[in-house]
């Protein structure tokens, strides 16, 4: 291990406890008594420490999107990230999934570093990325076949998933005959089907009818509970968040730094619409208020700043 | 229905055209034969079975050659589409190579190969090797990136990455790259047997002009149109009808 992770406790630079009280001036955090801290990058499930990652512009600067990034996840836990658009959450999880090299620092999966892609975490996409050439049923398969799982074990595997996310009957169908809700439920069902201990989800939902992400969300809380999985859920939506996270982590708007943390401990099951999500979405938009305007105005750019009381007007999605 | 009778009238049509400029006999009927007379050769070819070993010939040849194209173009595409040097460098080449004619490498040929069907082959493979490799680079990169994420995320690598997601991910992007060099495969392997003893379609296409047959001239052209015809409706048309229906793309108007 490097020295950098040893020292942690003590340097850790966006540590919760002394932005959470400076930063929410004195409001109550929504939960207090969270031990997520305490745990050292070794000992969880997902531990990232001192993550950079720096790319060079098509105009050849350097830029940096990851800034020294350090969270670390617990077994079974569901975690949502969240924060504006361009602040490298969804790079984030590419990381951990291995599709791409962080420039410095580690990802600990039980303790172990990350090196390249793993079935041991799947990664779920916001435009599902599920193969349009096969069916439903050998989509989800893929990944067993890759393993080289024997047919029979595959096919009871698929469908046992398939029945899980409710769509035992499309085995045969083919993606693009698919709503949208139900594409997602095949990209969940065939993420579960490689046995993954960690599902990241990358905006899986963001795409979806109000309607169909309320039943996704029971859903996926559901195979949550079912299953037992550690689920790394990024979002922009702060609401969606708190439905379903046990903590909420907040990146800055670019380069990527843990703002702050939130501990979820709103009884489950949460719903979208219950003042006490409301609540706690609230407190949270104001903590991204800064991000979100600098969000915006890096988008407008040419001079306009807009300036935004809070997240709801900037058309932050509550 | 209505198509049927469009084909029927401006077959008929072009048909009586050509009656009509034979009958006329401006030119003598050896340079200028009528239909029937076609017609005749077409039936005496296929008698003596002739033109059924020319067919077999000529067909082989354009299969194993055309097999050869697919096969090393895309392994050359993917190369080219995954590695920034040689996109750079060896894609350029490509791309020029393609404005010269392939039986410009027949003397080459000739002299690496000697006068036997390897020289052929070589020239058919030159013909459709570089569309195929230049259409599997553009698919490559036309493909969504997100399939290449998902294989590797669920545990492809190498050659099952290759054969289970990115070749079928961009087949769409390469059939008609296919189809070229089908088509180019075709044209390259006929002028090479008009050249020399070969057996195939192309041989007996100059034996009907060294015999001043001009009827079984156009007899042979009219089974060269019809053979490319029939590969390109029904293969790869069917494969790209095929696709559709996987993809759920629209066919196109």
């Amino acid at each position: 291990m490097s020295t950098n992770t040893q020292n942690l406790p003590s340097q850790f630079p966006h540590a919760l406890e002394p932005r959470l009280a400076e930063r929410s001036g004195g409001r109550e955090p929504i939960s207090i008594d969270y031990p997520v801290r305490s745990l050292s990058p070794e000992a969880a499930k997902v531990g990232l420490s001192e993550i950079c990652l720096s790319y060079r512009s098509p105009r050849g600067e350097g830029l940096l999107a990851l800034d020294h990034i350090n969270l670390q996840v617990r077994a079974g836990e569901f975690v949502c990230i969240v924060g504006p658009s361009g602040c490298g959450k969804s790079t984030l999880l590419h990381l951990i999934a291995g599709l791409q090299p962080q420039t410095s620092g580690e990802i600990l999966i039980d303790g172990n570093a990350v090196q390249g892609p793993g079935t041991d975490r799947i990664l779920i996409f916001q435009e599902h990325g599920l193969f349009p050439w096969l069916t439903v049923g050998q989509n989800v398969e893929f990944g067993m076949k890759m393993k080289g799982v024997p047919k029979a074990e595959r096919r009871e595997t698929t469908r046992y998933y398939l029945r899980l996310v409710h769509l035992a009957k499309f085995e045969k169908s083919y993606i693009h005959q698919l709503s949208g809700g139900m594409r997602q439920r095949v990209a969940i069902a065939r993420a579960l089907a490689t046995e993954p201990d960690v599902l990241l989800m990358d905006e899986p939902f963001a795409a979806l009818d109000a309607q169909t992400r309320d039943l996704l969300h029971d859903e996926l809380e559901h195979i949550w509970n079912e299953t037992g999985r550690t689920i790394i859920f990024v979002t922009h939506n702060v609401r969606e968040a708190i439905r379903l996270g046990d903590r909420v982590v907040l990146l800055s708007f670019r380069p990527g730094r843990v703002k702050s943390e939130f501990p979820v401990a709103l009884p489950r099951p949460r719903h979208l619409e219950d003042p006490s999500v409301a609540r706690a979405a609230r407190q949270i938009l104001d903590e991204l208020r800064d991000e979100i305007n600098q969000s915006l105005e890096a988008e407008y750019h040419d001079g306009v700043k807009p300036h935004v009381k809070t997240g709801v007007e900037a058309g932050f999605r509550l | 229905m209505k198509r049927a009778a469009r084909y029927i009238i401006f077959y008929s049509a072009l048909l009586g055209l050509w009656t009509l400029l034979a009958e006329l006999k401006i030119w003598p009927p050896y340079l200028f034969p009528t239909p029937w007379g076609v017609g005749e050769a077409l039936y005496a070819g296929f008698q003596d079975h002739s033109y059924w070993i020319a067919i077999r010939v000529s067909l082989q040849r354009v299969l194993i050659g055309y097999g050869i194209s697919v096969v090393l173009g895309m392994i050359l595409g993917l190369g080219l589409a995954s590695n920034k040097f040689f996109e750079e460098t060896m894609g350029g080449l490509l791309v020029s190579l393609q404005s010269l004619p392939s039986i410009c490498w027949w003397p080459l040929a000739l002299l690496w190969f000697g006068l036997n069907q390897n020289a052929i082959l070589f020239v058919v493979i030159m013909g459709s090797l570089l569309s195929v490799t230049l259409a599997m680079e553009d698919g490559r990169k036309q493909m969504p990136k997100i399939f290449g994420h998902a294989g590797r995320n669920l545990g492809a690598k190498g050659f099952k990455l290759f054969w289970y997601v990115l070749l079928p991910a961009s087949l769409p992007f390469i059939v008609s790259g296919l189809k070229q060099g089908w088509a180019f495969a075709w044209r390259s392997l006929i002028t090479a047997e008009m050249l020399y003893l070969s057996l195939g379609l192309g041989q007996v296409l100059m034996m009907g002009r060294d015999l001043n047959d001009m009827s079984a001239v156009i007899a042979v052209m009219i089974l060269i149109i019809a053979i490319g015809y029939v590969v390109d409706g029904v293969v790869f048309k069917g494969m790209e009808r095929h696709l559709q229906n996987k993809w759920g793309l629209t066919p196109a108007p």
